[in-house]
């Protein structure tokens, strides 16, 4: 039984009816079994309906590659209707790398001597699409002939076809060189602009072909004249300008041969200044011609009037209501920032109204423009854009302006005032390393030490929400307290400062749960830092005593060995004296629970990685003993509230081959849409586990912040614990769902691990 | 041009027209990339974008989107008339073009661009020229498929 296959039209409709992708499949594989069965054995006449379906199928992503063969045999038909598929199908299917494609080449070679253009134009079309080096070299002779041939269908066709040849086989521009100066004469603009084409291409591929077609500029002026100086042709004009194709192509041509060449330059010179006068610009279409026109001015030996009309020019693009104008106009103005500096320097303001562009070109262009002259107007102005500007611009431009500022500071002083500015406009969006460079800028310049502190503390007193802000204050603080508290300074507004307030000031630092613990290891060293310099260490020490630290705050300081100064043992001793945040008088069951709140580990603090346990403290040990101290790490934030949050029991998540991984919740009180889950990595087996990445999803309806991790490396034995902290904000209490993502190397292997963590308890979320 | 893209706002591939040689998966990777990236586009936006070392020309006409990757060197604003002047032929071939004319009948706007631009480059740049050499084609595809006469078929002639 012939079971009749579908006809194009029907097999696309009932693609389109398919309601899902399996269904889709499952029409195309049964269909594409027909298609088989026909290349196999069907009817040659309906072969190309066939191809067709195929073609359909093959656009959607679906395999197709069986059908090769039928296009080289649709092609070899006589037929025209099996030619213009078979081609289209050896232009869609075919690939130079495999070596079925060369079988084509014969029939092209037939094709392209027998007489109907049309099929001529297809093996033209099909040779210029997909033909390789191979090809090429064969069938070059044969296209050579149609260069000169009467026709002009076959002849553009021919002169492209040409241009390919050539990115194929740069060898083969000796044969197609020749016939392009008696092909400059045609008068038909699809010849004409092949021709230009081909020059072109002949010109950037050999020094030898530029030199040689230089003395056709006289001519390219002359053609290109007579098109602008034509009236209006319905044929060839689009919006009133003279086929802007071949004025474009004319214009990029010239540009090549103009090109640090003065005579030929001096040619082109009134010509580009009638041009660029007298191209209609109220549509694109003369735009267009403008712009190459501009291009091809600045990039040639043009006069000195010719080059401020260019850039005038591109000024007005500036000024332009389209905005696709507006961003070649920019991205010009960056490439002549070089070159032309004073001349582009006069369009900054309105390049500063550009500023407000989507794309970041006015951004780019805008920083090009600074130079040492004229580095505080210009930052004046990006400063201003920064504190309005949308935030996905927001990174782009601080770091812009960061970087004018790294190379043409004038001052010191005003070189710490700008990234203060930044980090208090924009601070979340700068780069990591902004906070290294500012606190090593302001290290070396003593004489600001006063300066900086204060206006570093205001600004902290501020606002303690942007974080590279808070830390570098924080380091500051803790390095020029001093400064910050005795007299005044004369750069700054006289500022009565109390050692309570800078204390207050960082204790709120490390309470906020903005603070990430990074930010924290700042605030609490600089604690620590001052209560080795007041005159009252036990105010400082009290604040330092209420916030144990982990291992990692305490080695993180630049410069000294904390375990050295006097303070620590002092604040060991004291830390181990009292049991913060525990309430006193409570039974052991409950002392030993919240144990697990803080302490400081002794080992931790001499460097050498300690047997990490979870936080969760044998009774009675480490509680008011001074002299064994055995404490144990904390892993949870909620070490460092004052407020006992909503304990909500930790949970095992992982475990393989020894590698571990644990969750500790915490629900902060003030902002109960935030749970802040703090991922701890831990390695009991005897191979460290290196490059450790954990990534994790959750439900669209909460928002996910995963901040950077302690490290990539788990060491073996229990050693230092790599910790995570992942911020979710989950405002519609939807029940949480968490994806966890692992990817790391362990004993000799490389891991991954998704999987969903089943048993969150429900006050993670509720 | 390197190669030109058409999708519809589904991000559905319409015509894929590759002038520079890549395996499938290259073109199938890019291609999706390029979608992506396009249709993540706010409308404020202007119609050109880096992508890699080249430039992306696109343009909105109804429900698809018409996508060009250009060289560095090639000027941008001439490519959105290539493409505009595309959509006018497609247009005036099958009379108020939509997309799904162009699903239906996909070889056709193929065979309309091959007759616009060859290897990349503008080949022609009358419409009518154009055009008629369509009108043309289609006449012998026709003339090639119409069927024998009764009297060939029964081999009078």
């Amino acid at each position: 039984m012939v079971v009749p296959s579908l006809k194009l039209q029907d097999l696309i409709e009932e693609i389109r009816g398919a309601k899902t992708q399996a269904q889709e499949r499952e029409v195309i594989q049964k269909e594409c079994a027909h298609i088989r069965a026909s290349f196999r054995d069907g009817d040659p006449l309906h072969r190309h309906r066939q191809l067709a379906k195929l073609l359909y199928v093959h656009m959607l992503g679906y395999p197709a590659h069986f059908g090769q063969m039928e296009c080289l045999k649709l092609i070899a038909s006589p037929r025209f209707t099996d030619k213009r598929v078979g081609y289209l199908g050896a232009m869609l299917l075919l690939d130079e790398r495999q070596d079925a494609h060369l079988l084509i080449t014969n029939s092209i070679k037939n094709d392209l001597s027998q007489g109907i253009q049309a099929v001529q134009g297809l093996a033209l079309c099909t040779l210029s699409t997909v033909g390789s080096a191979e090809m090429c070299w064969d069938l070059a002779t044969e296209v050579e002939k149609l260069l000169l041939q009467p026709g002009s269908y076959v002849r553009k066709k021919a002169v492209l076809t040409a241009v390919h040849m050539i990115r194929k086989v740069p060898e083969l521009s000796n044969i197609f060189l020749p016939p392009c100066a008696q092909l400059l004469h045609e008068r038909h603009h699809g010849i004409l602009l092949g021709t230009i084409t081909l020059i072109t291409e002949l010109c950037e591929r050999s020094p030898a072909a530029l030199k040689h077609f230089r003395k056709v500029v006289p001519q390219l002026v002359q053609i290109l004249r007579t098109l602008v100086m034509t009236g209006y042709s319905t044929e060839h004009s689009i919006s009133g300008v003279s086929d802007p194709f071949l004025q474009v192509q004319i214009l990029r041509l010239l540009r090549i041969l103009g090109r640090n060449h003065e005579e030929s330059s001096e040619t082109m010179n009134d010509l580009l200044a009638q041009v660029a006068t007298n191209t209609d610009t109220s549509r694109n279409a003369g735009n267009a011609v403008l712009f190459e026109t501009v291009l091809t001015i600045m990039d040639t030996r043009s006069a000195a009037g010719l080059r401020v009309l260019a850039v005038n020019i591109l000024g007005r693009f500036l000024l332009n209501n389209d905005k696709n104008i507006r961003y070649v106009a920019l991205t010009s103005l960056l490439r002549m920032v070089q070159s032309d500096h004073s001349a582009v320097q006069r369009h900054r303001p309105t390049v500063v109204e550009c500023l407000r562009e989507p794309d970041k070109a006015g951004q780019r262009a805008h920083l090009a423009l600074v130079n040492s002259s004229n580095v505080r107007a210009m930052t004046q102005e990006l400063q201003s854009f920064l504190e309005s500007c949308p935030p996905d611009l927001r990174a782009d431009c601080a770091s812009g302006i960061l970087l004018a500022a790294e190379r043409f500071a004038p001052t010191k002083r005003w070189h710490i005032d700008t990234i203060l500015r930044v980090l208090t406009t924009a601070g979340t969006h700068v780069r990591d390393d902004a906070v290294a460079n500012l606190t090593q800028l302001i290290g070396g310049a003593q004489e600001l030490h006063a300066y900086s502190v204060r206006r570093l503390y205001s600004a902290l007193a501020e606002d303690i929400s942007q974080q590279p802000l808070v830390q570098v204050a924080a380091w500051c603080i803790g390095e020029y307290g001093d400064l910050l508290l005795e007299g005044s300074c004369e750069e700054t507004e006289p500022l009565q400062v109390k050692e309570e307030e800078v204390l207050a000031l960082l204790e709120k630092v490390l309470q906020s749960h903005m603070s990430l613990p990074a930010t924290r290891g700042y605030a609490l060293t600089a604690l620590m830092k001052l209560s080795t310099r007041h005159s009252d260490p036990p105010c400082a020490q009290g604040s330092a005593r209420s916030y144990p630290s982990s291992h990692r705050l305490l080695m993180k300081s630049p410069g000294s060995t904390q375990r050295d100064t006097p303070i620590f043992h002092l604040l060991r001793a004291a830390i181990l004296e009292k049991m913060p945040l525990v309430e006193r008088g409570g039974t052991q069951d409950e002392e030993a629970k919240e144990s697990k709140e803080a302490q400081l580990s002794e080992a931790a603090l001499v460097s050498t990685e300690p047997p990490v346990r979870r936080p969760e403290a044998p009774r009675g040990r480490g509680l008011g003993r001074a002299s064994t101290p055995t404490c144990y790490l904390p892993h949870t934030l909620s070490c460092f509230s004052l407020h006992t949050p909503a304990s909500v029991p930790n949970l095992r998540v992982f475990e393989r081959e020894g590698l571990q991984l644990n969750l500790s919740f915490v629900r902060p009180p003030e902002t109960p849409a935030l749970l802040l889950i703090t991922v701890t990595a831990v390695n009991t087996s005897g191979a460290d586990v290196t490059h450790f990445v954990c990534q994790a999803a959750v439900p669209k309806s909460c928002q996910l912040q995963l901040q950077a991790p302690s490290g990539d490396t788990v060491p073996a034995q229990g050693g230092l614990p790599v910790t995570q902290l992942l911020r979710i904000f989950n405002p519609n209490k939807a029940p949480l769902r968490l994806k966890l993502r692992l990817t790391y190397h362990h004993l000799g292997q490389s891991v991954q691990e998704i999987f969903e963590v089943n048993n969150l308890p429900a006050e993670t979320w509720q | 041009m390197q190669f030109m893209l058409l999708f519809s706002r589904q991000g559905k591939l319409r015509l894929q027209k590759w002038y520079v040689s890549l395996s499938d998966r290259e073109k199938k990777k890019i291609t999706r990339e390029i979608v992506q990236t396009i249709l993540a586009r706010k409308p404020k936006m202007c119609s050109f974008l880096e992508w890699r070392d080249l430039k992306i020309v696109y343009k909105r006409y109804a429900s698809l989107y018409f996508c060009c990757a250009i060289e560095d060197q090639e000027n941008e604003l001439i490519t959105l008339e290539i493409i505009h002047r595309y959509v006018e032929l497609l247009d005036k071939y099958f009379g108020s073009v939509c997309e799904l004319d162009i699903i239906f009948n996909f070889e056709k706007a193929y065979f309309i661009l091959d007759e616009f631009l060859l290897g990349g480059e503008v080949q022609e740049t009358s419409k009518k020229n154009v055009l008629k050499a369509i009108e043309q084609a289609d006449l012998l595809q026709e003339e090639a498929e119409t069927p024998r006469s009764v009297l060939e078929e029964i081999g009078l002639t």
